[in-house]
């Protein structure tokens, strides 16, 4: 295979010193990696504070397993404190949003899909893309630290709802609460330098006969992604920026008594955090369709109609954030109006959702471990789907507003969406990044177990809610109409425990599978993307010779070939219209 | 076994509940529908040896049906709910004879301002109870929902009704107690470390209990009336 020989002899020539290569590189691969590892630890640092959320939830008043190891302060004898556990429930929901969902989708796949997809040879601008990982340590080191400082983390939800968040005198919270503004504006100058990257690369580096509507879907969702990301992040780090000064230099934005506003900080925040939840559900809804495409050895159904969904999705998106905020003292009046365009937002996903029904039908559905995460993510995000129109129908979101109902449905989304997602993604191609196949057997053993656990956890919340469970509380039994459902709590507990531990097999398989596993064939999922026609991992620079594309992404079982598949830069056979 | 909604003790609950039924059937059949062909695509287009996918790139006729269906089906439920939310936030609408109470959330502290015996809100002989809240069944209320520090939510889950509390806004709340008893006010916003244990109990009662209780906060009242008419206010 000359193509490939020469890439090795490419390869051969990067004499970059190892500090260039692996540490501070520009080059989109190893950042696409060291943004797997740091996200995978956030993950996981998130997932461990949520078992301590669950303990006190289960057992309120019980102390902790290994809580004797925590300060007095933090766990008087073991037992989680209520201070400590607001700030459990703050940085569980910090972390996994900002440092590992969304540094998993976007930060990993974006930067590591996205030139090996579309024939490019690096990111448009790779020393941006270099500070765009590098911003995300001191960003991630900040908010580890806000954990150890005196007076605590934050400790007014991932939401910081002002006036709680913007002074010391409400939540007893100094310097933790000013740590974690700053580490966001630090994360979302990140996440700017990527998203400018991404775009300007999808724009201008597509290999020649890449034309937009042969992008693959997953390339596509992360370029909406980004788009929304340029749009809605800046608001996110001003409105940060307007708390910070609150609680440092004495201006008033949220504080009422000297003339601010408290619903102002809800209106920017949501308005970047609406957009948000879509930044963490598009990248896995392409992932996902380029994955089932394959699986089911068929062209994706609608491929056309799967992108203008993802566009609609992506405006809708910015004009449906008032639902987060209907029982805020908005004028109802305009809560009807958000209530309309929140329902209209459900129909583009209605549409994937159909899609990828109809790229099952009559497929030849190969159930790799890549494939069942990505059917998870279909099956699971269904039930997220549905479970939204309860809240956006204003009088029933009345009652389940701020109950564990809403907890039910994020994770619907965020877990069981965009994280089977992530599983798919790096199950798919993990092979592309480091040569080496991931253990099936053991991928099979982990989708099971997170499949039933997950589904144990989270599905019996939606009964707590309608019970009328409020989020966020430290000790449900301190209500009589709640303590009933205390059995729930108990089931819920010890299925997040079995489904944090699921997650160990996940974590002995890749790390196992990087030096171990394995070593990969060239396309060992007979896929049609251009990142299989390169060694793998591919060297830098990505492709001896700049490919062409001849056809869209999802040719595969074309009537009339012996092979189901028809990777996108063979030169068209006589006869067939390239 | 109590794994539901809490009985429903309001006017505006029923309606509530049968909303949510709507959409639970509604989104029930769909999910069965969607879970279950996605199950028997999975089994029936498994892979097997001789069979080939159909290479279909897709329909428009069926893109134009499951984008018009859902979409009709979902703004006829949003126009569906929305009258009942009108009813339930819109101050416009609430009954103009509705008694006027006040409420002020603090951390972690419900402040329940009563009128005194001149029966009107906001004059020098209204009373405050913290955290209990004594109601007339079947009497219409408007309360003036405020806070004095933080963002608090006054979440009645018998009455079905949520409120956030801000500081800086006096929010109207229009309640109709419809069965006696005792039930619970819950914040349901974090607001700080009480935030758990920011709870007051609602007492609805009859117009015979609640003229005895106003008696034994030391309002004088007419028999026929609760209305407090003459005393002095209680503290």
């Amino acid at each position: 295979m000359t193509a490939h020989a020469e890439a090795v002899a490419h390869a051969a020539h990067d004499d970059r010193p190892f500090i260039r290569k692996y540490v501070f590189s520009t080059d989109h691969k190893i950042i696409g990696i060291q943004f797997l590892f740091l996200s995978l630890f956030f993950l996981l640092v998130g997932g461990l504070l949520a078992m301590g959320i669950r303990w006190q939830l289960g057992f309120p008043g019980q102390p902790m397993p290994l809580g004797g190891w925590l300060p007095q302060s933090v766990a008087p004898g073991g037992v989680i404190a209520p201070k400590t556990y607001n700030s459990l429930v703050t940085m569980h929901g910090t972390f996994m949003i900002f440092f590992a969902v969304m540094p998993l989708l976007v930060g990993v796949f974006a930067n590591y899909l996205i030139p090996l997809k579309i024939g490019a040879p690096d990111m448009a601008f790779p020393r941006l893309n270099m500070w765009s990982f590098w911003l995300m340590i001191p960003s991630g080191a900040l908010m580890l630290t806000s954990l150890l400082v005196l007076g605590g983390s934050s400790v007014s939800g991932w939401t910081v709802y002002a006036p709680l968040s913007a002074t010391p005198d409400y939540s007893g919270v100094h310097l933790g609460q000013q740590l974690w503004c700053i580490s966001i504006v630090i994360f979302g100058l990140s996440s700017l330098l990527g998203s400018v990257n991404y775009i300007t690369t999808v724009v201008n580096l597509r290999a020649p006969g890449m034309t937009w509507f042969r992008l693959p879907l997953s390339i596509w969702a992360l370029f909406i992604t980004a788009v929304l990301a340029i749009l809605a992040v800046p608001i996110l780090a001003g409105a940060v920026i307007m708390l910070l000064f609150d609680q440092t230099i004495g201006t008033h934005f949220f504080q009422v008594d000297v003339g601010g506003q408290p619903l102002m900080w809800q209106h920017l925040f949501w308005f970047f955090g609406h957009p948000e939840v879509y930044i963490l559900i598009l990248p896995a809804m392409g992932i996902s369709s380029d994955i089932i495409a394959n699986g089911a050895r068929k062209p994706i159904f609608g491929y056309h109609s799967m992108i203008y969904a993802m566009i609609a999705i992506a405006f809708l998106g910015f004009i449906v954030w008032g639902h987060h905020m209907f029982q805020s003292g908005m004028n109802p009046t305009l809560a009807s109006g958000f209530m309309v365009s929140t329902i209209v937002i459900a129909v583009p996903s209605a549409i994937k959702v159909f899609n990828w029904l109809g790229t099952l039908w009559r497929g030849s559905i190969h159930f790799t471990v890549p494939m069942l995460n990505a059917l998870a993510f279909v099956a699971m995000f269904i039930i997220g789907g549905l479970s939204g129109i309860f809240m956006a129908l204003t009088p029933v979101d009345m009652y389940i507003h701020g109950t564990y109902f809403i907890v039910a449905h994020i994770h619907y989304v965020l877990f069981g969406g965009s994280l089977f997602a992530v599983f798919a993604g790096i199950y798919f191609w993990f092979p592309k990044m480091f040569g080496r196949q991931m253990s099936q057997r053991w991928g099979m053993v982990h989708f099971v177990l997170t499949f039933i656990f997950y589904n144990l956890t989270f599905f019996p919340m939606h009964i707590l809610g309608v019970g009328g469970e409020m989020r966020r509380i430290y000790d449900p039994t301190v209500y009589d109409f709640l303590r009933p459902l205390q059995p729930i709590n108990v089931f819920i507990t010890i299925s997040a425990f079995l489904l944090g531990a699921s997650q160990l097999v996940f974590a002995v398989n890749f790390l196992w599978s990087v030096f171990r596993g394995e070593k990969t064939e060239l396309n060992p999922w007979r896929d049609n993307g251009l990142e299989w026609t390169t060694p793998s991992p591919p060297p830098h620079g990505n492709f001896a010779e700049t490919p062409r594309v001849y056809r869209g992404p999802y040719e595969y079982s074309v009537p009339g070939m012996t092979e189901d598949f028809l990777p996108v830069n063979l030169p068209p056979a006589a006869g067939e219209a390239a | 076994m109590h794994w539901w909604f809490p009985s429903d003790a309001s006017s505006v609950g029923g309606r509530v509940d049968s909303l949510f039924y709507v959409v639970l059937y509604l989104t029930g059949a769909v999910f069965v529908l969607v879970e279950s062909a996605l199950l028997i695509f999975l089994v029936k287009y498994r892979r097997r040896e001789g069979r080939r996918a159909s290479y279909v790139e897709g329909s428009t006729r069926a893109e134009i049906i499951w984008t018009a269906i859902p979409a009709v089906i979902l703004v006829s439920l949003a126009l569906f709910s929305q009258p009942l939310w009108s009813k339930i936030k819109d101050a416009d609408r609430y009954p103009p004879d509705a008694k006027r109470l006040g409420v002020e959330a603090k951390q972690f502290e419900w402040h329940f301002t009563y009128p005194g015996p001149d029966g009107k809100l906001g004059t020098d002989d209204d009373f405050m109870k913290k955290n209990e809240l004594h109601l007339v069944v079947n009497r219409d209320y408007v309360m003036e929902l405020t806070s004095r520090d933080v963002v608090h939510d006054f979440f009645i889950p018998a009455f079905r009704i949520k409120q956030d509390a801000v500081p800086g806004m006096h929010i109207l709340v229009w309640v109709r107690p419809t069965v006696t008893g005792t039930y619970e006010l819950a914040c349901a916003e974090l607001c700080g470390l009480g935030h758990y244990r920011m709870r007051a109990v609602v007492l609805v009662q009859t117009p015979g209990e609640y003229a005895a209780w106003l008696q034994s906060q030391g309002v004088t009242v007419s028999s026929a009336d609760t209305t407090a008419t003459a005393g002095k206010g209680a503290s």
